[in-house]
């Protein structure tokens, strides 16, 4: 080939490349949300994939959430206090923490801790022949694996959101009412006033986006493993790399939209 | 019957079935045998669904089973993967009552329960094994587990690969000697893939030899000794010398 020409090459055949990837996801999405209409379902599977998802990751949301809106108190005071700025720190706090930190940080947060356990356990299953048996047990893996987990992340994950927001500026009320001096019953007065519904709806929507990519992520690239533990470790690292990204780009779509 | 003729599948630029031709005759037990990497598995798993044929047609009872409706297909099969296959999120009796839990075979939780144990008792497991998860069993037990999971729901069709592979002697006769008594006893019709020869003794009626991508041999398991075919005999004594090449 033309060496004038194979950058171009390369750069075509990683955009196709791109392009083949997300086509498969969205026929994978396509095909598992098609599920939800077709019985039978797996109620059991579903509560299972709630607790696991929402349930068990309450501490890691809490404690990130908690340290996050201290710190964010600090900066805020910190950096406001270049212009006399300081008293905004209750509602930056809050608007930072609804409208984008709970929901990235969550979402970050659950691709961490879901998306890689459920892309390990899944491809695990493939590659020891659990989905086959599955299949001959008249069982479908999508209807079995995927959809339970992929609606418990749709609709737990905008809870932890939320639990999460109200954890993140507890975090800065107490950094700003215990290290920066600021009145408590003012500080809560200011951060509710701020706050418009609109807010509130915007991180709750990032959280179920971001809870259908984590689970869907780890679904998807455990289905896709190759045959050993090579094949499980390379599912899991790609499921947290693509669902992170996802889940910024969502995040930058989805704020477009809302503001 | 299960039918399979001029089945044909490749993976990439490696061509593993070139035009098997094999009939499995109602209630009888056929072996297939064949070296590593021969596309034994892949020939089980081709009709069974989980793998789709190039080119082709298999056939159960006359239909094809790509156009089978697939719940109903499936009812009719048990199988017995070659590690297992056991989910390890779900203890022992939940496995085996898999298909008796959901589905259109779906029964009482009690029933289901007692009806795994005996189907593990049928296995020589006792009932306290049944509150046990997979991970906490012997290779043994977990294929035996898997035997029970194949029978629990009592399927026409039994499929079994590598029944004894990473088993010890013992274990394994025990193995083979439950298949073919289930086998008998269920009156099924029952495809095993093995390289085991003492297994082939044990399980077939019949034998077929898959190489080089086609049915080698196939014949009733007495006349395999005699059969005259130089790929068979080097397999079944496992020599090193002969047409099957032992770097392949």
């Amino acid at each position: 080939m033309n060496p004038v020409l194979a950058p171009l090459a390369a750069i075509g055949r990683s955009t196709l490349a791109l392009l083949a990837a997300i086509g498969s996801v969205a026929i994978y999405a396509a095909q598992t949300l098609s599920h939800l209409f077709r019985p039978p379902y797996y109620p059991r599977e579903f509560l299972t994939a709630l607790m696991t998802i929402g349930y068990f990751s309450l501490p890691v949301v809490g404690l990130t959430a908690l340290f996050t809106g201290g710190a964010l108190a600090l900066q805020i005071y910190s950096g406001g206090a270049r212009f006399n700025a300081e008293a905004v720190v209750p509602q930056i706090v809050a608007i930072g923490m609804v409208r984008e930190l709970g929901p990235v940080l969550v979402g970050l947060m659950i691709a961490a801790r879901v998306t890689s356990s459920v892309a390990a356990e899944i491809a695990t299953m493939k590659v020891t022949e659990q989905i086959d048996a599955l299949v001959t047990l008249s069982t479908h893996p999508m209807k079995y694996l995927t959809l339970p987990r992929v609606m418990a992340g749709l609709l737990v994950v905008p809870v932890l959101v939320g639990v999460g927001d109200v954890i993140g500026i507890m975090g800065g009320y107490l950094v700003g009412t215990e290290r920066l001096g600021f009145n408590a019953a003012t500080y809560l007065t200011n951060t509710v006033d701020f706050l418009e519904a609109r807010d509130v709806a915007s991180s709750l929507a990032k959280g179920a986006a971001f809870g259908f990519i984590a689970t869907l992520m780890g679904c998807y690239y455990g289905m896709r493993s190759d045959r050993g533990a090579q094949g499980v470790g390379a599912a899991t690292k790609s499921s947290v790399v693509a669902a992170a990204v996802m889940i910024l780009a969502a995040n930058y779509l989805l704020t477009e939209l809302f503001f | 019957m299960i039918r399979l003729e001029g089945v044909h599948k490749a993976f990439g630029s490696n061509r593993v079935l070139r035009g098997v031709d094999l009939e499995i005759a109602k209630g009888t037990s056929m072996v297939i045998i064949g070296g590593s990497g021969t596309g034994k598995s892949v020939l089980l798993k081709s009709v069974l669904g989980l793998v789709r044929h190039d080119s082709g047609t298999i056939t159960l009872d006359g239909q094809d089973v790509t156009t089978a409706e697939r719940d109903a297909f499936l009812a009719r099969f048990g199988m017995l993967f070659q590690g297992g296959a056991l989910f390890d999120s779900l203890p022992v009796w939940q496995n085996v009552a898999f298909r008796l839990l959901r589905g259109s075979l779906k029964r009482p939780k009690a029933e289901a329960r007692e009806i795994a144990i005996e189907k593990l008792r049928r296995v020589g497991l006792k009932p306290d094994v049944a509150d046990l998860y997979p991970a906490e069993l012997s290779g043994g037990m977990q294929k035996r587990v898997g035997l029970a999971r194949a029978i629990a729901a009592e399927p026409e069709i039994i499929f079994f690969d590598e029944p004894t592979t990473g088993l010890d002697p013992i274990m394994s006769g025990v193995i083979n000697a439950l298949i073919r008594e289930i086998v008998t006893e269920m009156g099924a019709t029952a495809m095993t893939i093995t390289h085991d020869m003492t297994s082939v003794r044990a399980i077939a009626d019949n034998v077929a030899m898959l190489h080089g991508g086609v049915i080698q041999w196939a014949g009733p398991v007495a006349q395999m000794d005699a059969s005259g075919d130089p790929h068979l005999d080097q397999f079944i004594h496992g020599r090193a010398e002969g047409p099957i090449e032992a770097v392949r």
